[in-house]
C-alpha cells in the first residue's frame, strides 16, 4: 500500500471512533475493559501516526498525504499535513495513551463514558490539525468542546459546573465570530479550500476584520490576556487527564490557528496589528507570572504559568521571522510535553492526598525520591533551563522578537526570571524541607505505572533540550515558506511605513 | 371525467388526506369506543399521511397550477409538504402511548390532526389570498380543538382558549391586511398582485404597505415571531405534550413556507420594504428566544422559547431574499423538524407513576438512570444549540452564510451571539442530566417514541456525513424562485 495515496490521515483521525464503538457495546459487567480498549486504540493510533511521520518528506513545504472527497457541493472534505501540523498530530497521538494510563485508577465512576469522551476528543483534535477545509476545520475545532465539557463537568472537582460552563461558553463565543469570517472568505474566494485560500489575496480592509474575527477565536483558545480567565478555572476543576489534554493540545489549537490562518492569509492585517499582539503577549508574560507567584493551588499556578508561556508563543509567531516562528512551534511542542508532565505530577500526589493546596505538602523528597527527581526535571524545563526543551523555544522566540522589537524582547526576558521565581518557589515548598505534616508520613513513591507514564516525557524533555533538530527539521521548509510569503506580501506596506 | 381527475394531480395529497379524515371519522363513530380502536384509527391516520407523502414524492417536479392560479405545486411546495406531512405523522405517532397513560385516547384525535394537515398543505400551495386564508383557518380551527383536547384538564382548556382568542385576533389582522392589498392592487392572486405591486408607485402607496404589514403580522403570529409570540409559552405548556410536539413542528413549517411564498410570490417588487420587517422580526425572535429561555424551569416552556428563537434563525435566511437564502430556509426547516420531533419524543416519554414529568429539575441524573435516553436528549440539545458536527450546526451555517453573502453583517453577528446565549440554556438541561445527582427512575420509554428518538438522534449525528442530498434537494426547491 502506498501511504502517500491512501487515506491514512482519515484513518488516523477516525480510528479512535472505532474504539468508541467497541466500548459502547461492552456489557455492563465488563465496563473495566473500556480502559484496555481505549489504551490499545490510542496506542495503535500513535503507531500509525508515527508511520505517517516516517513517510513525511521534510524537504517540501507543500501539503502531504492529501485526500479530497466531495462533501457539500463547493465545500470539500479535504485533509493533509505540512511541516507545521505534522508534529501536532504526533503530539496528540503520543499524549493520548499516557492520559488514558494516568486515569487508570483515578477514574472509577462511569469508566465507559469517560473513555468514550477521551477517544472522541482525540478524533476531534487530530482532525483540527489535518483539516484542509475551513468548514471541516471549524467542525473539528468546535466539536472538541462537547467531550471536554463533559470531562470537566462529570469527572471534575467541586466547582466543575461553573468551570465547564465557563469553558464552553467562552470558547464558543470566540469561535462563532470566526465562523462568520469563514463565510465571508467563502463568498469572496468562492471556495473553502485552505490551500487555495492561502494564495488568495484579500483586500486590506477586509483582512483587518477577518483577522480580528479569527483573533477572537484563537486568542480565547490560546488563551491570551485578558481572555484567559476561563483557563485557571477549567484546569483546576478538570480531572488530571483533562488538564493534561487541555494544556498540552487544546491550547495549541490557538497557536496553530494563527500559523495556519491569521499570518499567511491576512499578512497585511498581521503587519498592522502585530504591535497589539506584542503588547498583549508581554502583558501576559509579566502579569500572569506575577499572578502565578501568588497562587496557593498547584494546578492554578501551573495554569497561570501556561498562560505566560503561551505569551512567548504569540510573541514568536507575530514576529514572523524564521527564528520566532520556529521558536513558537518548538515552544508549543515543548510546553505540550512539559505542562502535560507537570499536571501528571500534580495528579500523582493528588491521587494520594486529595488536595491541591501547596501548603498541604512539604518535604516530599524524604519519602518520594523518584518523584522529586521527575518533578525537578519538569520544573527546570518550565523555567527554561538550558538543556531542557523549554530553553530552546523560549530562546528562539526571544531571538526573533529581538530582531523585530528590542523593547518587547527585553520585557519578555524579564518573564524568564519571574518564571524561575514561581517555579522554584513551588518546588521548594512541595519537595524540600522537613517532612513535618503527619498526613504525609505514609505517602508512597511513584508506582511502576506512574514511572512508565513519566519516563518517556522525561526522556523527550531532555532529548529535545540537547538536540532539537528532529523537530526543527520537520518544520523548516514550511516555516521558511510562511515567512517568505509574508515578507513578500507586506513589502509595499513596510516600505510605505519606512518613508 | 378522467381528464378532470388527472388534471387535479397537484392537489391529490390534500384530497387523499381530506377523504381519509372523513373516512376515519366514520370508522371511529361506528366502532366501540375502546383504546384499541382509537389507536387503530391513529395508525390508519398515519397510513393516510404516508400515502399522501408518497403522492407528493411522485408529483412531477414541473411547476403546475390549478383553479385559475389559486393553487400551485412545484418543487418548493413538494419539499415543504413532505416536511409538513412528516411532522404531522410523527407527532401523531407520539400521541398514542401518551394519551393511553393519561387515559384520553380518543379516535377524534387523528381525525383532527389530518384535517389540520390538509389546512397546512393548502397553506403551502396557496398562491392567492383567499386560498391562503382557507388553508390557514382550516389548520387553525383544528389546532384550537387539539390544544384543548384534554377537556377535563384546566391547563389544556386554558391553552385552547388562549390559542383561539389570539389566533382569531391574528386572523383578523391578516384578513384586514388582505383586504387592503386587494383594494390597492385589484386582485387576490399573488401573480397578479406581483405585477401591480412594484416600482416607485407601489413603494409609496401607503395603503398597500399597511396591508402588507398587517399580512406579515398575521403570519408572524402563526410562526410566533417576536413581538407576536406571547401565546406560545402558555399554549405549549398547557396543551397535551404530543399536541405541543405537533405545534412546534408542522404548523411552523407550513406558515414559514407560506411566508416565503407570499413575500416572494406576491411582493417581489417590495423586497426592501418587507425585508426590513423580516430582519427586525428575526433579530427580536433570536434575542428574546435566547434570553427568555434562561429562566424557564418547565421543559415545555423552554422548548417554546427555543422554537421562538429557531423561527428567528429561519427568518435570517429569508431576510436576504436571495437564492442561497431560500435554500437555507428549507434546510433549516428540515433539520429543525427532526430535532424538535426528537426532543418532544423524549419529553413525551418522561413519565413517573405520578404522571408526566415536565420540570427540568426532574431530569436530574437521568444519565445514571437511563443513559440512552439522556444521551439522545444530550445530542438533540447540542444540535439545537448549533454545535458542530451535529445537524443543527449546518442549519445555522447555511442561514448565516446567506446573510453574510447579502452583506447583512449586523443580523449575522446578532444571530451568532444569541446562539451563544442560547447554548447556555441547552447546556443547563445537559448539566441537570449529567452533572447532578440522580432522582427516582422514570417509567420505561414506550416503543414508538423510543424509535423516533433513536431515528432523530441518528439523523442528527450522521447528518454531517450524508448532508449532500438534503442540501441538493433544498437547492433544487429554491430554484423555483426567480431573482
Amino acid at each position: 500500500m502506498n501511504l502517500a495515496t491512501s487515506p491514512i490521515l482519515s484513518i488516523v483521525t477516525f480510528l479512535p471512533l472505532v474504539g468508541v464503538l467497541f466500548i459502547a457495546f461492552l456489557p455492563k459487567e465488563a465496563a473495566g475493559n473500556a480502559r484496555y480498549v481505549a489504551l490499545w486504540t490510542t496506542i495503535v493510533t500513535f503507531v500509525i501516526s508515527l508511520l505517517i511521520w516516517m513517510n513525511f518528506d521534510p524537504s517540501t513545504a507543500s501539503f502531504q498525504f492529501v485526500e479530497e472527497r466531495a462533501w457539500l457541493g463547493p465545500i470539500k472534505y479535504k485533509m493533509g499535513v505540512d511541516g507545521i501540523s505534522m508534529l501536532f498530530v504526533i503530539l496528540t497521538t503520543f499524549l493520548m495513551p499516557l492520559t488514558i494510563l494516568a486515569s487508570w485508577e483515578s477514574i472509577e465512576d462511569r469508566v465507559k463514558e469517560y473513555m468514550i469522551a477521551f477517544l472522541v476528543l482525540e478524533t476531534m483534535m487530530i482532525g483540527v490539525f489535518c483539516a484542509l477545509d475551513l468548514v471541516l476545520f471549524y467542525l473539528f475545532f468546535e466539536a472538541g468542546l462537547i467531550p471536554m465539557f463533559l470531562i470537566i463537568g462529570i469527572w471534575g472537582g467541586k466547582r466543575r459546573v461553573y468551570a465547564s460552563f465557563k469553558f464552553f461558553l467562552y470558547t464558543l463565543l470566540g469561535s462563532v465570530l470566526m465562523l462568520l469570517a469563514m463565510m465571508a472568505m467563502y463568498w469572496h474566494a468562492g471556495t473553502t479550500d485552505i490551500t487555495t485560500l492561502l494564495t488568495t489575496k484579500f483586500p486590506r480592509d477586509m483582512q483587518f476584520w477577518l483577522w480580528l474575527a479569527f483573533f477572537a477565536s484563537f486568542a480565547v483558545k490560546m488563551p491570551m490576556w485578558p481572555v484567559h480567565t476561563w483557563l485557571p478555572d477549567a484546569h483546576v476543576e478538570a480531572p488530571t487527564a483533562g488538564s493534561v489534554i487541555l494544556a498540552a493540545i487544546l491550547l495549541k489549537m490557538g497557536g496553530y490557528g494563527f500559523l495556519r490562518f491569521s499570518v499567511p492569509m491576512f499578512p497585511l492585517a498581521t503587519f498592522d496589528l502585530a504591535p497589539l499582539v506584542f503588547a498583549l503577549s508581554v502583558i501576559a508574560i509579566i502579569y500572569t507570572s506575577l499572578v502565578a507567584l501568588a497562587q496557593e493551588d498547584v494546578k492554578k499556578l501551573i495554569a497561570y504559568s501556561s498562560v505566560a508561556h503561551m505569551g512567548y508563543v504569540t510573541m514568536g509567531i507575530f514576529t514572523v521571522t524564521t527564528q520566532g516562528v520556529d521558536g513558537a512551534i518548538f515552544q508549543m511542542l515543548s510546553h505540550g510535553i512539559v505542562s502535560a508532565a507537570l499536571f501528571l505530577c500534580v495528579g500523582i500526589v493528588y491521587d494520594r492526598m486529595h488536595t491541591r493546596e501547596i501548603a498541604a505538602y512539604g518535604g516530599l523528597v524524604n519519602r518520594m525520591p523518584i518523584y522529586a527527581f521527575v518533578f525537578m526535571v519538569f520544573t527546570m524545563a518550565n523555567v527554561g533551563l538550558p538543556g531542557t526543551s523549554g530553553f530552546v523555544g523560549e530562546f528562539l522566540t526571544l531571538l526573533g522578537a529581538f530582531k523585530v522589537n528590542t523593547l518587547v524582547a527585553a520585557i519578555a526576558t524579564l518573564g524568564v526570571i519571574l518564571s524561575a521565581a514561581y517555579a522554584l518557589w513551588l518546588y521548594r515548598n512541595m519537595i524540600f524541607g522537613e517532612l513535618e505534616k503527619p498526613s504525609l508520613k505514609g505517602i508512597k513513591d511513584m508506582t511502576p505505572r506512574e514511572i512508565a507514564i513519566m519516563a518517556p516525557l522525561v526522556v523527550l524533555t531532555l532529548f529535545f533540550g540537547f538536540y532539537p533538530a528532529p523537530v526543527l527539521d520537520v518544520t523548516a521548509m514550511s516555516v521558511k515558506k510562511l515567512v517568505s510569503n509574508y515578507e513578500a506580501a507586506v513589502r509595499p506596506a513596510a516600505a510605505e511605513l519606512a518613508r | 371525467m378522467t381528464s378532470f381527475l388527472t388534471g387535479l394531480g397537484p392537489i391529490y395529497p390534500e384530497i387523499i388526506i381530506a377523504i381519509g379524515a372523513m373516512a376515519l371519522l366514520m370508522y371511529g363513530v361506528f366502532r366501540p369506543e375502546t383504546d384499541a380502536n382509537a389507536e387503530a384509527t391513529g395508525w390508519l391516520g398515519v397510513l393516510v399521511l404516508a400515502t399522501a407523502a408518497m403522492t407528493v414524492a411522485l408529483d412531477p417536479p414541473a411547476p403546475a397550477s390549478l383553479f385559475e392560479g389559486a393553487f400551485v405545486s412545484d418543487r418548493f411546495t413538494d419539499f415543504a409538504k413532505l416536511l409538513v406531512i412528516a411532522g404531522s405523522a410523527f407527532a401523531l405517532m407520539l400521541s398514542f402511548d401518551y394519551f393511553r397513560r393519561v387515559k384520553s385516547l380518543k379516535f377524534e384525535y387523528p381525525v383532527l390532526v389530518l384535517l389540520a394537515t390538509v389546512g397546512m398543505l393548502i397553506m403551502v400551495s396557496a398562491n392567492d389570498l383567499i386560498t391562503l386564508y382557507l388553508g390557514l383557518e382550516l389548520q387553525s380551527l383544528a389546532l384550537y380543538v387539539l390544544a384543548a383536547f384534554r377537556r377535563d384538564n384546566v391547563k389544556s382548556s386554558e391553552a385552547g382558549l388562549k390559542y383561539f382568542v389570539l389566533g382569531a385576533l391574528s386572523s383578523g389582522m391578516l384578513l384586514y391586511g388582505a383586504s387592503l392589498i386587494y383594494g390597492y392592487t385589484g386582485s387576490t392572486n399573488f401573480t397578479a398582485i406581483a405585477a401591480v405591486a412594484q416600482g416607485k408607485a407601489a413603494a409609496e402607496s401607503l395603503g398597500l404597505i399597511i396591508g402588507l404589514v398587517f399580512l406579515l403580522v398575521g403570519i408572524a403570529f402563526k410562526i410566533s415571531a417576536v413581538p407576536f409570540h406571547m401565546w406560545t409559552p402558555d399554549v405549549y405548556e398547557g396543551a397535551p405534550t404530543p399536541v405541543t410536539a405537533l405545534f412546534a413542528a408542522a404548523p411552523k413549517i407550513a406558515a414559514l413556507a407560506l411566508l416565503v411564498r407570499t413575500m416572494h410570490g406576491a411582493f417581489p417588487g417590495l423586497g426592501p420594504q418587507w425585508q426590513q420587517v423580516i430582519t427586525l422580526l428575526a433579530i427580536a425572535s433570536m434575542l428574546l428566544g435566547a434570553v427568555a429561555a434562561i429562566g424557564q424551569t418547565n421543559i415545555k416552556r423552554l422548548m417554546a422559547y427555543s422554537s421562538i428563537g429557531h423561527v428567528g434563525y429561519a427568518l435570517v435566511g429569508l431576510a436576504p431574499n436571495s437564492p442561497e437564502g431560500m435554500q437555507s430556509v428549507l434546510i433549516y426547516l428540515a433539520i429543525y423538524l427532526v430535532m424538535t420531533l426528537g426532543v418532544f419524543a423524549v419529553i413525551v416519554s418522561l413519565h413517573r407513576k405520578e404522571g408526566q414529568v415536565v420540570e427540568i429539575a426532574d431530569l436530574a441524573g437521568l444519565s445514571k438512570t437511563n443513559l440512552p435516553l439522556a444521551f439522545a436528549l444530550f445530542i438533540l440539545l447540542f444540535s439545537l444549540a448549533g454545535i458542530p458536527p451535529l445537524a443543527g450546526f449546518f442549519a445555522k451555517f447555511y442561514v448565516f452564510a446567506a446573510a453574510i453573502k447579502a452583506g447583512l453583517y449586523p443580523l449575522a453577528i446578532i444571530g451568532v451571539l444569541s446562539s451563544v446565549i442560547g447554548a447556555y440554556y441547552y447546556l443547563r438541561v445537559v448539566k441537570v442530566m449529567f452533572f447532578d445527582e440522580a432522582k427516582d427512575k422514570l417509567l420505561p420509554v414506550p416503543r414508538v417514541p423510543g424509535m423516533i428518538v433513536v431515528a432523530a438522534s441518528v439523523f442528527v449525528i450522521f447528518f454531517a456525513v450524508f448532508a449532500g442530498p438534503v442540501v441538493d434537494a433544498a437547492a433544487a426547491a429554491a430554484k423555483v424562485f426567480k431573482f
